[in-house]
């Protein structure tokens, strides 16, 4: 069996961004494949990492086989510390308590903006996206690592509308807005994974994904890419980390 | 119906010292409890996405055919859509807006809102928490870091941004939002309306200070001696409540926590049917399930039994070890 059909792409989306989160670690994950790669995390290297949801649950510890259908949902609060109004655990974001943001995207930029919430003008949108939901305040107020699928269409030089804010237009301009904490730190795809310049905020490629080719990762995005020069290759899932991953969701809801 | 962003202080006042805040017994029916909401009111919703809807609210001011409604919720799913097809509503302030997440964008909500003739109105999902916190504090704004920088604040002018006084860091105001009527369904309350949330609490404390009257329907009503045993657990206080309303199931197709999951095969065929027409499908839909059925327990019917017992499983099986 070849490298590339031992997992699929959410699979290795998953797993390279369980790999980003550190034991002790407070995070604050988004549905789908965040929360099931900060289970991942905390069922592997991270035990004692502590998991946040938006519908109000501090130390989640989710069920295999039992993914909640969004944040909001009962399955969120099993065995958690506790549980509490879902502004009041945002506000811990804002108080500083959350080392991670974890969320999903649809549409990115260089500058790591996030749209979730129009295609096209938002004046007279194409399509009328759902929104921030606490993608907004997840990346206002805090250090971020971003899930998603790589695709020319998701990755643009110019989000059509900065639903959550990354750095905005580069250099200084997310602290001038005065957005004073935070940024985009990670991006995970199913090619590689990417930074930002600590000067100019442009990402840029630091670890190309097992298999993938330099051209293949600029090919899939609508703009330039830099390549770090410490770029090395990602070590391939191990077993473990795939049947950890696949026990926790067996009906394939997240990693389709 | 109130002409301002913001109520005024004083209006805010009188229309509390003209309720009936006494330990009184203020149990209805669900058809008289629909009253209370009449056309053009700002309506606030409580529970988030699929968890503790007050659906069968819902379900009445749909079948009374309320027009003019401005829906708030910190997240909206399928509600939102109903609220919008039905045509009870025109405008819904949340922070998200789809039918769930597994089931991607919502036709209903693209079709209204793309058409420009209904009003999708986003804010961060903390803002509308900080929006409800304020209007339950009788203050006109609280300040908030999120917001500032990206697209959203530009197509907000309601929310202000200023220098601190304190510290000259740049910081958001965003208004106190009071619905004339809050909408809440809760696990079990007694006869007077002091309400018992179990599991996750969303903005429904908040959002029931904040409103200038509160509909509440539970589960179950109990004694005024048993909450009076764990007052602990009681989260919204009589006071705060003008209508007791006990349905069962109340939430359903959506889930109430320690009591049922959502109804996932009743959601998925919606979905399906709204989404391969959202204005037949949801036509179709509403025929069926709200005008039809001659009562609430004749909608349960419809999702069935099977359905009701197997989410029924699944929801009490969270206190399972």
């Amino acid at each position: 069996m070849t490298e590339a059909q031992r997992y699929t792409a959410s699979e290795i989306l998953a797993i390279l961004s369980a790999r980003q989160l550190r034991d002790g670690q407070v995070v604050f994950a988004g549905i789908g494949v965040p929360l099931l790669a900060a289970t991942l995390a905390q069922r592997t290297r991270c035990p004692a990492l502590t998991i946040l949801f938006e519908g109000g649950v501090i130390g989640a510890f989710v069920e295999p086989g039992k993914l909640p259908p969004s944040t909001n949902d009962q399955r969120c609060t099993k065995r958690a510390n506790m549980v509490l109004g879902s502004a009041d655990v945002l506000l811990l974001l804002q108080r500083g308590y959350v080392d991670v943001g974890f969320m999903g995207g649809a549409q990115i930029d260089q500058y790591g903006n996030l749209n979730s919430s129009f295609i096209g003008d938002p004046a007279s949108p194409k399509t009328r996206l759902p929104g921030t939901g606490g993608g907004n305040d997840i990346s206002s107020l805090t250090t971020m690592l971003v899930s998603m699928k790589h695709e020319k269409r998701r990755f643009v030089e110019k989000v059509d509308f900065i639903t959550s804010p990354g750095f905005i237009r580069g250099g200084t301009t997310r602290k001038d807005a005065g957005l004073l904490s935070g940024g985009m730190w990670r991006v995970i795809t199913e090619l590689a994974v990417f930074g930002f310049d600590e000067r100019t905020r442009r990402m840029k490629v630091l670890a190309l994904n097992p298999g993938v080719t330099r051209e293949e990762v600029q090919d899939n995005t609508g703009f330039n890419l830099d390549f770090d020069e410490k770029m090395h290759v990602t070590s391939p899932p191990t077993d473990h980390e795939l049947e950890t991953l696949r026990v926790l969701d067996p009906e394939r809801l997240f990693i389709a | 119906m109130p002409d301002t962003l913001v109520e005024p202080y004083a209006r805010l006042r009188d229309n509390m010292a003209q309720r009936d805040r006494s330990l009184r017994e203020k149990v209805v029916s669900l058809e008289e409890a629909g009253r209370f909401v009449q056309d053009g009111m700002k309506v606030g919703v409580g529970g988030s996405t699929m968890s503790r809807t007050p659906m069968a609210m819902i379900w009445e001011l749909i079948r009374q055919r309320r027009k003019d409604l401005s829906i708030s919720r910190c997240i909206v799913s399928t509600d939102g859509d109903l609220v919008f097809g039905s045509g009870i509503a025109n405008h819904v302030v949340t922070s998200w807006f789809a039918q769930g997440i597994l089931w991607g964008l919502s036709k209903v909500m693209r079709h209204h809102v793309e058409s420009g003739n209904k009003r999708f109105e986003e804010w961060s999902h903390m803002a509308v928490g900080m929006r409800f916190r304020a209007g339950g504090m009788g203050v006109p704004f609280l300040p908030i870091r999120a917001m500032m920088g990206s697209d959203i604040v530009g197509q907000r002018p309601e929310a202000k941004q200023i220098d601190c006084p304190f510290t000259g860091e740049k910081i958001l105001l965003v208004p106190a939002l009071n619905p004339d009527v809050a909408l809440i369904h809760v696990q079990r309350c007694d006869p007077y309306g002091n309400a018992q949330i179990d599991g996750l609490q969303f903005m429904d404390i908040d959002l029931a200070l904040a409103a200038n009257s509160v509909i509440l329907t539970t589960e179950r009503i109990v004694s005024n001696d048993q909450i009076r045993r764990s007052p602990d657990q009681t989260k919204i206080p009589f006071f705060c409540v003008d209508a007791v309303v006990e349905v069962p199931y109340g939430s359903a197709p959506h889930e109430c926590y320690g009591l049922y999951e959502p109804m996932m095969r009743h959601m998925e065929a919606y979905v399906a049917q709204v989404n391969g027409d959202p204005v037949k499908g949801m036509q179709e839909y509403l025929d069926r399930y709200f005008y039809s059925p001659k009562s609430w327990t004749e909608y349960l019917s419809l999702i069935g039994m099977e359905e009701l017992l197997e989410a029924t499983k699944k929801g009490r099986s969270i206190y399972n070890d």
